[in-house]
C-alpha cells in the first residue's frame, strides 16, 4: 500500500520530469533508486540526516541551459517521507475502519499492528533490511505528547479528581510493583536457569521490569469505550494507565542510572537517592505541569483578540511543559498530563467556544493520528531480522510474570482501596481492571532507548517487549471485549440529561451534607474537603485564571436546562422539516413555525383579526397574486414600531452580501448555521417541486405566469419599469418578506431587477439553487438562549403554542412569502443594513 | 468493650433499633454522642432549634426542610429512636447481608431514600409535587443567578418531565420513575454510616 503509494506519486513526478528534460531520463533511474535508498534511512525519523550518493547525481553542478523544471528530490525529501508515511499510516487506519464487522471483533489498535505487519513485510521484501522504525526520539518528542495532552485535556474532570487517590495508589504503587515484581521474579527465574546463559545481571532485569510495567492508554481505552463500561472502571483504568506512562519513564531512569553505576557502586546512600530522585522527578513533573497549567490559564484570559490562534497557545505550551520537563529531567508525561487536566477547566471557560472545539478536534486529529502512526510502526518495526533474539524461556516468562503479577497488584491495590471506598471496586471491575493492563508503544520506545553498551541483551529485551505488547494488545484486546460481556461488568447507565437528575441531584447532595452536619461530622468528610476547595477555588483560583466575565457562575442546573431547550429546538426544526419534505404546503407552514417561536412568543399580543384568511390563502390559494392582498391587511395590523424592526434583524434570513465568500486570514465567516442551510434547503426544494407538479400537472401554470405582471403593476407606480426577463417564479424561492419592509424595498427594486437580468437564468429549476446559502442571521433558539434573560419555555412547555391564534399572527410574513413572488426580499435583508447606494455591480458578484 | 457495652445499655430498646436500622453498636454510640451533644438542654430529645444551632446547616439551603423531615407533622421534638431512623436512610447499602424474605424493607432501601428526598418537596404531604413546592425548592436551591421568570420555565419543565399523568404535578411514582437511572445508592449515602 505505500508502495502503492510511493509508487504512483514517483510516477508523477517522473513524467513531469522527463517531459521537462528528457536528456536525463537515465538518471530518473538513479533516483529511484536513490529513492529506496533514503526512504529507507529516513522514514520516520524528522532529524536524519538524508545519506544517499545517487540523488545528488542528478542535479548537475554547472548548468548548459537554463533548466526549466529541476528535479529536487533531496531538498524535500525528509519531509516528504515523513509526509507519505503519515498518510500512509491514516489510509491504513481508513482501511482498518472500513469493515465494522471486523473491528467489532479485533480492536483497532490491534488491526493496526497487522497492518504494519504488512506493510513491514513488503518494506523487507523491498529491501531485505528493516530501515523504517519506530525510532525513541520520534516517538517521545512527536507523537507521545500529543496523545497525553488530548487524553489529559478530555479528562473527566471531576471524575478523575474524585477517584485520584486510587489512580494514584494504582499508577504509583501498582507501577512500582510491577516493576519490582517481574524483575526479580525473572532474575530469580535466570538464576534457577529457566533462560539459558543470558549475559544480565539483577539490575538489567529490573530494568526491564520498569520498562514493561507501562500500560498503554490507548489501545484499553478503544475497548472500554467501546462497551461502555462503568465509569468508575473506566476513569480508573484511564487515569492509572496515563499516569503510569509517567512514573514507568521515572523508574525507568532511575533503574538506568544504577545500571550506569553498575552493581557494586550501589550503596544504601544511593539507594535512597534514587528513591528520592524518583519522587522529587514524579512531583516535579507533576508541579512543572501544574504552573504551565496556570500560564495556560492565565494566557487565555488575555488572547481575545487573536481568537484565530487562540488554540494553539494551548497546544504550543502543553508541548513546552513536556519539553521544559523533559529539560529539567523532570517526569515529562506526568508535566503534559497534569498541564491538561488543571488547565482545562478554566480555558474552557476563558476561551470563546468555537475555540474550545478547535481545540478539541485539533487535539482530537493530533492525538489519533500519532496515535495511528504509532501502532503501525510498532508493526512495522516487528520485521526486522536484527531484533529477533529468541529465548522462549525469557519471553514466556516475561508473558506470564507480567501477566501474572498484574493481577495480583491490582486485585491487592484494589482490596486496601476496598476498605474506605464508599462504593467498593467489585471484583468482576477488578478482574476487568487487571486484565486491561495493555502493554503498548511506551514500553517498545523505553526498550528501544535502551543502550546497547550498557544492557547487552538489548536486542532480546526489545523482542521481548514487542511480543508482549502483541500479546496483550492483540490478545487481550480481542478477548477484552467477549470477556467484559460475560463477566457482565457494570455497564455505563447511559443518563439522559433530565432536569429531574440535575435537580435531585443538587438536593442530594444538600440533604448530603446536611446529614453530615447533623451527625457531626464523624468520620471521613469528604463533602467539606470538596466544599473547602471549590471556596477557596472560586475566591482565589477563579479570580486569577479566567476571565471576569467567565467566572460568573452558571449554574449547572440552569446550564442543563438551556441544553434541553436547544436540543429541543433542534428536534423541533427537525421534525418539522421531516414532515414539511413529505406535504409541502401545509406542513410546511408547520414546519417554520418552529423558527418563529420566539416571534410568536414576543409578538403574542398583536392578534389579527385575518386569521381565517391566511388559511384560506395557503389551503386554497397558493396564487402569490392573492399575497398582494394579504400585505395590505398585514400592514395595517403590524404596528411598524423598533420592536418590529429588531425582530427582522433577529430573524430575517440574511442576505449572501453578508455572506460574501470574502477570504480573510485571520477570520472565517461562522455566521452559518447548518440547520438554518438545512431549513432553507428544504424551503427551496420544496417550492422547486411545487412549481414542478404545477408545471406538470397543469395546475396552474396560467397563474403562475400570471403573478408575475400582477406584482410588477404593482411596483410600476413607484416608476421602476419591471424586467420583461422576470417571468420565473423567482421569488417561490427567496426568503419572506415582511410586508412592512414592503415600501421601503419598492425603491430598491431596480437592482433586483438588474440582478437578475444579470444573472440570465430563465430556467426556474436552476434559480432555486441561488438562494440556499442565506442563512437566518440569528436562529430564534439561539437567540432565546444565547442571551440568558430570555428563557423560553422549552418544547414540550409550549407544545401547543403552533396552533394558537398567536402563533398564526405571525405566521402570516411567512406565508404570504411561500407563495409570494418577491424578488427583491434578497437584497431587502441586506439593504437593511448596509448602505443603500450599494451599486448593482456589487450584486452581480454575489450571484 | 465495657465501655460500649454500658453506654449502648443506657439506650432504651438498642436491640430494636439496630434491627430495624441495620447500625452496628459502634455505630449507634456515635450517633448517640451526637444526639447528646446536639441536645444541650439535655431533654432527651431534640427540638427544631437545636438543629438551627448547628451553624453548618444553618447555611444549607434546603436546610430548613432536612430539619423539618425530622419531625413527624404536629410533633416538635424528636427522640433518639427517630433520630437514628432518620439518619438509617443515609446508610450504604450493603451487598453482602442476605436477603431475607419476611424482613420488612430495610429503611436505607431505594424507594424508603428516595420517599425522604420526595417528601422534601412534598411540603404539604399530599402525596405530590406541585408547582408551588417544585418552584420553592427551586428558588432555593438556585438563589439570585437565575430571574423568576426563568426559574418558572425550569419548573415547568421539570414537571413536564417527570409527569406522566398530565396533571401538572409529580406523584412519588413519577419522582421514582425520572430518577431510575441515577445511582441513589451512590448518591444519598454517607460513608461513614456504614
Amino acid at each position: 500500500m505505500a508502495f502503492l503509494q510511493h509508487f504512483a506519486l514517483l510516477l508523477a513526478l517522473i513524467i513531469v520530469f522527463s517531459t521537462s528534460c528528457k536528456a536525463v531520463t537515465l538518471e530518473v533511474g538513479s533516483v529511484e533508486v536513490g529513492y529506496n535508498d533514503s526512504s529507507k534511512s529516513s522514514a520516520t525519523e524528522d532529524t536524519s540526516t538524508s545519506i544517499n550518493g545517487s540523488t545528488d547525481g542528478h542535479a548537475p553542478s554547472v548548468i548548459s541551459t537554463l533548466p526549466i523544471v529541476t528535479w529536487k528530490w533531496h531538498h524535500i525529501e525528509t519531509p516528504y517521507l515523513v509526509a507519505l508515511w503519515i498518510l500512509t499510516c491514516w489510509l491504513c487506519k481508513l482501511v482498518c475502519e472500513l469493515n465494522h464487522n471486523v473491528t467489532s471483533v479485533i480492536p483497532e489498535s490491534g488491526l493496526l499492528i497487522i497492518l504494519g505487519f504488512i506493510l513491514g513485510g513488503i518494506i523487507w521484501g523491498a529491501d531485505k533490511a528493516q530501515t523504517f522504525k519506530l525510532i525513541p526520539t520520534n516517538f517521545f518528542y512527536y507523537l507521545l505528547p500529543q496523545i497525553i495532552l488530548d487524553a489529559s485535556y478530555c479528562m473527566p474532570n471531576k471524575l478523575f479528581f474524585s477517584n485520584l487517590g486510587a489512580i494514584l495508589i494504582h499508577a504509583i504503587i501498582g507501577t512500582c510493583w510491577n516493576a519490582a515484581t517481574v524483575g526479580t521474579a525473572l532474575w530469580a527465574c535466570y538464576e534457577g536457569g529457566a533462560m539459558g546463559t543470558l549475559n544480565i545481571g539483577p539490575l538489567q532485569f529490573l530494568l526491564f521490569g520498569a520498562l514493561i510495567s507501562a500500560v498503554d492508554p490507548v489501545a484499553v481505552i478503544a475497548v472500554f469505550e467501546e462497551v461502555h463500561v462503568n465509569e468508575v472502571l473506566y476513569i480508573l483504568v484511564f487515569g492509572e494507565s496515563l499516569l503510569n506512562d509517567g512514573v514507568t519513564v521515572v523508574l525507568y531512569n532511575v533503574f538506568d542510572a544504577f545500571v550506569s553505576l553498575g552493581g557494586l557502586k550501589i550503596n544504601a546512600a544511593e539507594i535512597v537517592k534514587g528513591i528520592v530522585s524518583f519522587f522529587v522527578v514524579a512531583f516535579g513533573g507533576s508541579f512543572l505541569g501544574v504552573v504551565f497549567a496556570i500560564l495556560i490559564s492565565m494566557l487565555t484570559r488575555v488572547t481575545k483578540n487573536v481568537q484565530v490562534i487562540e488554540a494553539g497557545f494551548i497546544v504550543v505550551l502543553g508541548y513546552l511543559s513536556y519539553l521544559t520537563a523533559e529539560m529539567l529531567s523532570l517526569s515529562a508525561i506526568l508535566s503534559i498530563t497534569f498541564c491538561g487536566v488543571c488547565c482545562q477547566k478554566y480555558i474552557n471557560a476563558n476561551m470563546d467556544e468555537k475555540s474550545v472545539t478547535t481545540l478539541r478536534y485539533t487535539l482530537k486529529v493530533m492525538a489519533n493520528g500519532s496515535e495511528t502512526m504509532i501502532f503501525v510502526f510498532l508493526g512495522v518495526s516487528a520485521i526486522d531480522k536484527n531484533i529477533w533474539v529468541w529465548n522462549t524461556g525469557f519471553i514466556l516468562l516475561t508473558i506470564f510474570f507480567v501477566v501474572v503479577f498484574r493481577f495480583i497488584g491490582v486485585f491487592f491495590l484494589n482490596w486496601v482501596l476496598n476498605q474506605s471506598r464508599l462504593i467498593p471496586i467489585d471484583i468482576t471491575d477488578q478482574f476487568v481492571m487487571a486484565y486491561g493492563g495493555l502493554r503498548g508503544a511506551v514500553a517498545y520506545g523505553l526498550a528501544a532507548l535502551l543502550d546497547e553498551k550498557k544492557i547487552p541483551e538489548k536486542n532480546l529485551m526489545l523482542g521481548t517487549t514487542l511480543i508482549v505488547v502483541y500479546f496483550t494488545v492483540i490478545l487481550q484486546g480481542i478477548t477484552m471485549k467477549p470477556l467484559v460481556q460475560w463477566l457482565k461488568v457494570k455497564k455505563a447507565t447511559h443518563s439522559d440529561l433530565t432536569l429531574n437528575g440535575k435537580m435531585n441531584n443538587r438536593a442530594f447532595e444538600h440533604i448530603l451534607t446536611a446529614m453530615e452536619d447533623i451527625c457531626g461530622r464523624m468520620g471521613d468528610n469528604w463533602k467539606k474537603k470538596k466544599s473547602v476547595w471549590s471556596y477557596f477555588e472560586d475566591k482565589y483560583v477563579c479570580r486569577l485564571l479566567m476571565k471576569s466575565d467567565a467566572r460568573k457562575h452558571k449554574d449547572p442546573i440552569f446550564g442543563a436546562f438551556h441544553k434541553l431547550n436547544l436540543e429541543d429546538a433542534t428536534k423541533y426544526v427537525i421534525e418539522g422539516e421531516r414532515k414539511g419534505s413529505l406535504a409541502f404546503i401545509r406542513n410546511y407552514d408547520s414546519a417554520s413555525v418552529d423558527f418563529k417561536k420566539k416571534l410568536a412568543l414576543e409578538y403574542a399580543d398583536f392578534i389579527t383579526a385575518d386569521v381565517s384568511e391566511y388559511d384560506f390563502g395557503i389551503d386554497n390559494n397558493p396564487i402569490p397574486s392573492v399575497s398582494l392582498d394579504i400585505h395590505e391587511q398585514d400592514r395595517k395590523s403590524m404596528p411598524d414600531d423598533l420592536s418590529a424592526h429588531h425582530l427582522l434583524d433577529q430573524h430575517l434570513y440574511k442576505s449572501r452580501r453578508n455572506n460574501c465568500p470574502t477570504y480573510s486570514r485571520s477570520h472565517y465567516n461562522t455566521s452559518e448555521n447548518p440547520d438554518e442551510m438545512q431549513e432553507i434547503f428544504q424551503r427551496t426544494m420544496r417550492s422547486r417541486l411545487e412549481s414542478f407538479k404545477s408545471a406538470k400537472m397543469g395546475v396552474n401554470p396560467a397563474k403562475k405566469l400570471s403573478k408575475y405582471p400582477k406584482k410588477d403593476s404593482a411596483h410600476k407606480p413607484n416608476g421602476k419599469p419591471a424586467d420583461p426577463h422576470r417571468t420565473h417564479p423567482y421569488g417561490d424561492e427567496v426568503e419572506k418578506i415582511p410586508y412592512f419592509m414592503f415600501v421601503s424595498m419598492v425603491s430598491y427594486f431596480s437592482i433586483i431587477i438588474t440582478l437578475i437580468t444579470a444573472a440570465g437564468v430563465d430556467n426556474p429549476a436552476f434559480i432555486p439553487e441561488m438562494d440556499i446559502s442565506p442563512p437566518m442571521r440569528n436562529p430564534p433558539w439561539q437567540t432565546e438562549t444565547g442571551n440568558k434573560t430570555a428563557v423560553a419555555p422549552s418544547q414540550r412547555a409550549q407544545g401547543r403554542l403552533p396552533w394558537m391564534p398567536t402563533n398564526l399572527r405571525h405566521l402570516a410574513p411567512l406565508r404570504m412569502s411561500t407563495h409570494s413572488t418577491d424578488a427583491f426580499v434578497m437584497a431587502d435583508a441586506s439593504l437593511d443594513e448596509e448602505a443603500p447606494e450599494k451599486k448593482p455591480g456589487t450584486h452581480h458578484t454575489r450571484l | 468493650m465495657g465501655s460500649t457495652n454500658s453506654t449502648l445499655l443506657k439506650i432504651p430498646n438498642v436491640e430494636v433499633l439496630m434491627q430495624e436500622t441495620g447500625f452496628s453498636p459502634a455505630h449507634i454510640i456515635r450517633l448517640h454522642d451526637r444526639f447528646k451533644a446536639l441536645d444541650k438542654e439535655g431533654r432527651g430529645h431534640l427540638c427544631p432549634h437545636d438543629f438551627g444551632a448547628i451553624k453548618e446547616l444553618a447555611m444549607n439551603p434546603i436546610g430548613d426542610r432536612i430539619i423539618g423531615a425530622f419531625f413527624s407533622p404536629g410533633k416538635e421534638t424528636v427522640d433518639f429512636h427517630t433520630f437514628v431512623k432518620i439518619l438509617a436512610h443515609f446508610r450504604p447499602v450493603d451487598k453482602d447481608r442476605p436477603k431475607e424474605p419476611n424482613s420488612p424493607e430495610p429503611i436505607n432501601s431505594r424507594s424508603n431514600k428516595l420517599k425522604f428526598a420526595f417528601q422534601l418537596y412534598d411540603q404539604d404531604k399530599d402525596g405530590k409535587i406541585s408547582r408551588d413546592e417544585l418552584l420553592q425548592v427551586l428558588r432555593a436551591m438556585l438563589g439570585m443567578q437565575v430571574t423568576d421568570e426563568q426559574l418558572e420555565s425550569i419548573a415547568d419543565r421539570t414537571i413536564q418531565e417527570a409527569d406522566l399523568d398530565r396533571d401538572d404535578t409529580i406523584s412519588f411514582e413519577e419522582f421514582r420513575k425520572s430518577l431510575e437511572k441515577i445511582n441513589i445508592d451512590h448518591k444519598m449515602s454517607i460513608r461513614f454510616l456504614r
